[in-house]
């Protein structure tokens, strides 16, 4: 049998949940005897591969980049899983829909201590979605895989359950859906 | 015709970026640039809650140094209060953030960095990982993975959770430290200080076959800023500013971090979200300046501890009067390593950090407070304002990684110039996500978010109009 393909993807998050996903420690060798890890940041795959069997996406959805990637995985991808309550509920990152995205922006490169304004991108840098949202507004998700982060033990038995073809149990949760 | 190389996703960084490079008619380098694509807002996020909740909120910027975070944001806290916290909770605090430079430095070190160091450069791209290492140097890999994992456990034993710990917070730290705790991190030490000593050694013994990247991959001089403490030594939680400059003169000394803000400033460019931190006195861009392990290392006379000095003698001798090669963040990363090790030895002995007194209590005494600490990447400062409730009405983050965009910009650029021929090939793309992986930029930090760093190599013409994409696709 070949080995299940795995990946990994960061949205709008802070990275603590790759970060947890890293506190496998040794663990990770034995992940990797199980599941060949096509894409992740930590990796130089730049573009998301085509039949890739189980992904985890951090973070939620805050610019028109993470959109396009986000529908471009759900598509390439058997099982999308919603990693951490970011790409769940939208958490930290969505703290700013109680703000105008303008004034968000204006906050952080007009009021302070600064030279210059606020970055407009040069057509380099996305545009921010004027709402944060969660990564199931924008694409179909299989699973939810709540904390902030996930820990470890949690995500090491949730992977390998779903690897070996097993309904992960903390799924029953549905957190922040 | 001239051309833009983009390369998208940067990737084996600590975030969402992207590189540019322009090319003349001639197809010589014109320009190189670092833009970092990701952005969160916590500077607007915080407004209207109460700053005891701020170490928690703050610790989500970054899951990679979170650590740094709760402090800066926790000793802010201290001076709302207005108090001095027990001798007990400065040396918890001190401790935590030992761990986290080293657990981040062995990301840095072993996860990131040393497939390229280790495979090559022009190593395949999809062996040059962390995955291609297992199969390579499973031991050496394994030493790494357990370097972090020490870093991470003390986070754990004392901070309760690994990531976003919230054991510490505005008058000092929650838990007691216990000799339990103590028992438990003494068992590591033996085996961290050793698996450091290799991983230099490997270092060193490699040096030799990167003479082209060391002395093309970001070597200029600059400023250098750093926390020192009173005699001028390594400090990581509290002390004095200092800055150096690229021959290793004194430019500023005893700077009080409570007041940053009226020694440096930011500038934005249009194309990074990310800031452009400078000194003010030298203006912008010449005030640009360098932090984290390079700096930290240039700007500090010595170590303070016995195995860490031998090495710190060693790397001074590298430069004349400051390292001004990026490509030296990698062994300066690794000395500071085995000196947070040998400090969180020292304080295992210390009868202080196991003292009753853990909290100084206080209600709201001022309406500013500053907070300040080496973060594994650099010198971090947070500044909150509140209302006479204790609502936030204002932050001011100044981020480590920011402090190094000038520095990722000109190296670059400068790579660029040296490796990109005619038809850039997979190793010289790989060479220009190198240099800044130098700086093992937080980019979630840096722009107070965090994700995937694109790599893409744009080709534009004389007018910026897209004549070419290459994109490192695997
Ligand atoms: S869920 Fe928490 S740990 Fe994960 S990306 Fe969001 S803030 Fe970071």
């Amino acid at each position: 049998m070949s080995k299940k393909r795995l990946a990994t993807v960061w949205l709008g998050g802070c990275s603590g949940c790759h970060m947890s996903f890293l506190d496998l420690d040794e663990r990770l060798l034995d992940l990797a005897e199980l599941a060949d890890v096509c894409y992740t940041p930590i990796a130089d795959v730049k573009e998301f591969p085509h039949n890739v069997d189980i992904t985890l996406v951090e973070g939620a959805v805050a610019n028109e980049d993470h959109l396009r990637d986000a529908k471009k995985i759900r598509e390439r991808s058997g099982i999308l899983v919603a990693f951490g309550d970011c790409a769940i509920t939208g958490n930290v990152t969505a703290l700013r829909n109680l703000f105008n995205v303008e004034d968000v922006l204006s906050r952080a490169y007009r009021d302070s201590m600064i030279v210059g304004g606020v970055p407009e991108g040069d057509g380099i840098v996305p545009k921010l979605l004027e709402k944060v949202l969660r990564l199931q507004d924008v694409v179909a998700v299989d699973y939810f895989l709540p904390g902030c982060p996930p820990p470890a033990d949690v995500i090491f038995q949730f992977v390998v359950d779903l690897i070996g073809g097993k309904t992960p149990a903390v799924t029953g949760r549905k957190f922040g859906s | 015709m001239s051309r833009r190389i983009v390369i998208e996703p940067v990737t084996r960084l600590e975030g969402h970026a992207k590189i540019t490079v322009q090319l003349d008619d001639a197809g010589q380098v014109r320009s190189a640039r670092f833009h970092v694509t990701e952005f969160r807002g916590f500077e607007k996020i915080c407004e209207g809650r109460p700053f005891h909740e701020m170490p928690g909120l703050m610790s989500r910027i970054c899951g990679i140094c979170p650590v740094s975070h709760v402090l800066a944001s926790s000793k802010a806290g201290d001076m709302l209060l207005g108090v001095e916290i027990p001798p007990a909770a400065t040396k918890q605090r001190r401790l935590v953030n030992y761990a986290q430079v080293l657990q981040s430095h062995a990301l840095s070190f072993f996860h990131l960095s040393s497939p390229d160091l280790l495979l090559g450069m022009d190593s395949p791209p999809e062996k040059r990982n962390i995955f291609g290492l297992m199969e390579q140097d499973r031991e050496f890999l394994r030493s790494g993975i357990r370097l972090r994992q020490f870093g991470q456990q003390i986070i754990e034993l004392v901070g309760g959770k690994r990531i976003h710990p919230g054991w510490s917070g505005p008058g000092g730290v929650h838990e007691r430290f216990t000799t339990r705790q103590r028992d438990e991190i003494v068992k590591w030490i033996p085996e961290s200080i050793e698996s450091i000593g290799i991983a230099l050694d490997r270092l060193k013994s490699v040096l030799d076959s990167f003479r082209e990247e060391v002395a093309h991959m970001g070597n200029f001089p600059s400023l250098f800023l750093a926390t020192v403490n009173e005699e001028g030594g390594l400090e990581y939680y509290d002390g004095v500013i200092r800055i150096t400059d690229g021959s290793g003169n004194t430019i500023a000394e005893a700077l009080d971090p409570h007041r940053f803000y009226t020694y440096l400033g930011e500038a934005s460019e249009s194309y990074s979200f990310m800031k452009f931190p400078f000194y003010q006195p030298f203006g912008y861009p010449q005030g640009h300046y360098r932090v984290g392990p390079l700096a930290r290392l240039n700007v500090a006379k010595f170590a303070g501890t016995y195995h860490a000095d031998r090495e710190m003698r060693e790397f001074k001798q590298r430069g004349e009067g400051a390292v001004c090669q990026s490509f030296h963040f990698h062994l300066a990363r690794l000395i500071e390593m085995l000196h947070c090790t040998e400090r969180i030895e020292e304080l295992m002995e210390d009868p202080e950090l196991f003292e009753e007194a853990i909290q100084a209590k206080a209600s709201l005494n001022r309406r500013e407070g500053v907070g300040s600490c080496e973060a594994p990447r650099g010198t971090l400062f947070h500044r909150y304002w509140v209302d006479k409730d204790g609502l936030m009405t204002k932050a001011d983050l100044l981020i480590a990684t920011a402090q190094n965009n000038q520095a990722m910009n000109l190296s670059v650029e400068q790579t660029a110039r040296r490796f990109l021929d005619a038809e850039p090939d997979q190793g010289m793309l790989n060479r220009l996500e190198a240099a800044i992986r130098c700086y093992d930029p937080c980019l979630s930090c840096s722009t107070h978010a965090l994700g995937r760093m694109p790599l893409v190599v744009d080709v534009t013409g004389p007018a910026g109009e897209p004549v070419r994409q290459i994109r490192r696709e695997t």
